[in-house]
């Protein structure tokens, strides 16, 4: 330790004690962050008899890989797969496409009541909190789709993305009011007309943003569970993480399986997390520049 | 002359145009989504429906059997104390998870990394694992109670514990409101601070006095948004606990739920819709209405 600190100049006594206590606060709150996952993934590797066993061990004793097996057996995990993948896809086109359009008509066009029409797409927040099935709205917008036929398919889980969502539209647009105005002037002058000053100036200079949304309305669709639950009641069509309900049996459930299965589902988003934390980390600021 | 004036005038016109233009898709989305089905509750609620057919009006009948009905006013109840616990319990670890993530140490984003991961798992594997780790006999959570000695807690089974243990859920995802306090951390300007270190004020003192109120506006946010989840909370209670035990978890959200999609009872369901709509939206004006006592808008 003081080998480490030393050659960066002397740092006083009481910065190192704060650091210290820094460090231990930190780790003592991440492993409590951690203990889901982490039991999640030592009981996804325990037999059945080491399931039953008490105290718990808080390790397998030899791993396990039997449960990842047998839950593949027992959900059809590469076809909800699939099944996600697209109704996640598509979100992430419709939040990207609508949320940019709608956002830059309220910040990259001056136009009388612009900032009176905004104030009922922050107002809307509180409704659309979950997105896109909410408790408030989920009854009339049911009967709605089932007017139309629409039940067992993606269309009324994906349809709303495509008319923006209040925090996307707030996150944009505060975006692109930091770009300099002088940009859309300059190409005005040059003969640009509004498209083409939206898809050739702003678009490009946009894509930090467009990324942290496409990212969050993904992992949002792939987390999803009210949506899926009303509206999916054909098996064939179930998500992954309606899925995991295949494991809630009246038998009661199978721990280490659902477990194992609950890796499987869970893995996929922690790895795009893992590989975009920056832009997870980030995206949140973008939204509060103010 | 009066050329360059018409010009100027069709310019307004046409950036009204391509205004209205391009947030069009949001305008017809909140009438869609929003306005239609908002007051379609209040006139499903004066029907009887069974999702199948045509809707029978039958004026006040849906709320009058809701008054009677005392499992509408568990959930009610079992809701409005889910809000009052979640919400200050929500800003607390999320202030708390904030100064966590702005520690000066090197490694620091490893830790926002661990801090943020739940928020991403999806809520039926993260309550799944809630279930599991607070099994009462095999879970980790008695188990390392059992060390400090603490008898066996029956979190979900136990009607005293349930509620509290769905709360719990909700705080595992806290990481991503925590990101958004730390920006607002980070704006604070750190010449604030270094006056006030020069008149020796103690580290808490500082944060009471400077950090605290420089971060209202963010708790504003953080309450609007938690009484909105709060009110809606759904998923971890239906697969946690389905309501139970003895009802204790028996959200509003969930009471809708059942009613509609379980007991074919919809125009019920909406008439409980509509009500909780008005809560929220009143909770929520409320809230913004006090925030001129008690936000401070100083540093924008």
């Amino acid at each position: 330790m003081e080998t480490l600190i030393r050659p960066s100049g002397k740092r006083p006594l009481a910065e190192v004690r704060q650091q210290l206590l820094s460090r231990f606060f930190l780790i003592a709150t991440c492993l409590f962050y951690l203990s889901p996952m982490y039991w999640m993934v030592v009981t996804a590797f325990k037999s059945d008899k080491e399931l039953a066993q008490f105290p718990p061990t808080l390790w397998p004793h030899d791993i396990f890989w039997h449960n990842f097996d047998q839950a593949t057996k027992t959900f059809p995990f590469l076809s909800y797969l699939g099944n996600t993948i697209f109704y996640a896809a598509l979100t992430m086109l419709g939040s990207v496409l609508s949320n940019f359009v709608i956002a830059y008509g309220f910040s990259r066009i001056k136009w009388p009541g612009r900032d009176l029409l905004f104030y009922p797409v922050i107002a809307s927040i509180f409704i659309f909190i979950q997105f896109p099935v909410n408790p408030i709205t989920m009854v009339p917008m049911f009967s709605f789709f089932a007017g139309l036929g629409l039940v067992n398919s993606f269309i009324p889980l994906v349809l709303p993305t495509f008319f923006g969502n209040p925090f996307f539209i707030f996150l944009l647009r505060q975006f692109m009011l930091q770009i300099p105005t002088s940009l859309s002037e300059a190409a005005r002058l040059d003969g640009a007309n509004e498209f083409q000053i939206m898809g050739r100036v702003i678009l490009p200079l946009t894509r930090p943003a467009l990324v942290v949304v496409a990212l969050l309305a993904g992992v949002n669709a792939w987390n999803d569970f009210l949506g899926p639950l009303i509206y999916l009641q054909n098996d064939k069509l179930y998500t992954l993480s309606l899925g995991l309900t295949f494991f809630k049996t009246l038998h009661g459930i199978q721990f280490n399986m659902l477990m194992a299965a609950s890796c499987l589902v869970v893995l996929p988003v922690v790895l795009v997390f893992l590989c975009f934390q920056r832009v997870f980390l980030e995206g949140v600021t973008l939204g509060s520049g103010r | 002359m009066n050329r360059t004036r018409k010009k100027v005038i069709s310019a307004d016109t046409r950036n009204l145009l391509f205004g209205l233009l391009f947030i069009s898709p949001w305008i017809l989305g909140f009438f869609l989504f929003l306005v239609y089905p908002v007051l379609s509750n209040f006139h499903l609620g004066m029907t009887q429906y069974s999702g199948f057919g045509k809707p029978e009006w039958i004026g006040f009948q849906n709320y009058a059997a809701l008054f009677k009905d005392p499992l509408f006013w568990t959930s009610l109840y079992n809701t409005f104390y889910y809000v009052v616990l979640a919400v200050p319990l929500g800003v607390f670890v999320a202030i708390g998870l904030a100064v966590a993530m702005n520690q000066k140490v090197r490694e620091v984003t490893w830790y926002r990394v661990i801090l943020y991961l739940p928020s991403v798992a999806p809520v039926f594997a993260l309550s799944m694992m809630l279930v599991w780790l607070l099994n009462p006999r095999f879970g980790l959570f008695n188990y390392i109670l059992s060390w400090l000695h603490i008898p066996a807690i029956n979190w979900l089974g136990d009607p005293h514990w349930s509620k509290l243990a769905i709360v719990l859920v909700a705080q595992f995802g806290a990481g991503h409101i925590g990101l958004i306090f730390l920006t607002a951390l980070r704006a604070i300007p750190p010449t604030l601070y270094d006056a006030a270190s020069l008149d020796g004020t103690s580290q808490w003192r500082k944060f009471c006095h400077i950090t605290l109120p420089l971060l209202t506006p963010t708790i504003l946010y953080d309450i609007i948004i938690g009484i909105g989840l709060g009110l809606q909370v759904f998923a971890p209670a239906y697969i946690m606990t389905g309501g139970g035990p003895l009802n204790s978890t028996m959200f509003t959200a969930l009471y809708i739920y059942k009613n509609a999609f379980e007991y074919s009872r919809v125009g019920l369901a909406a008439a409980v819709s509509g009500i909780l709509f008005l809560i929220n939206a009143t909770l929520a004006i409320v809230t913004f209405w006090s925030s001129k006592y008690w936000v401070n808008y100083h540093l924008e």
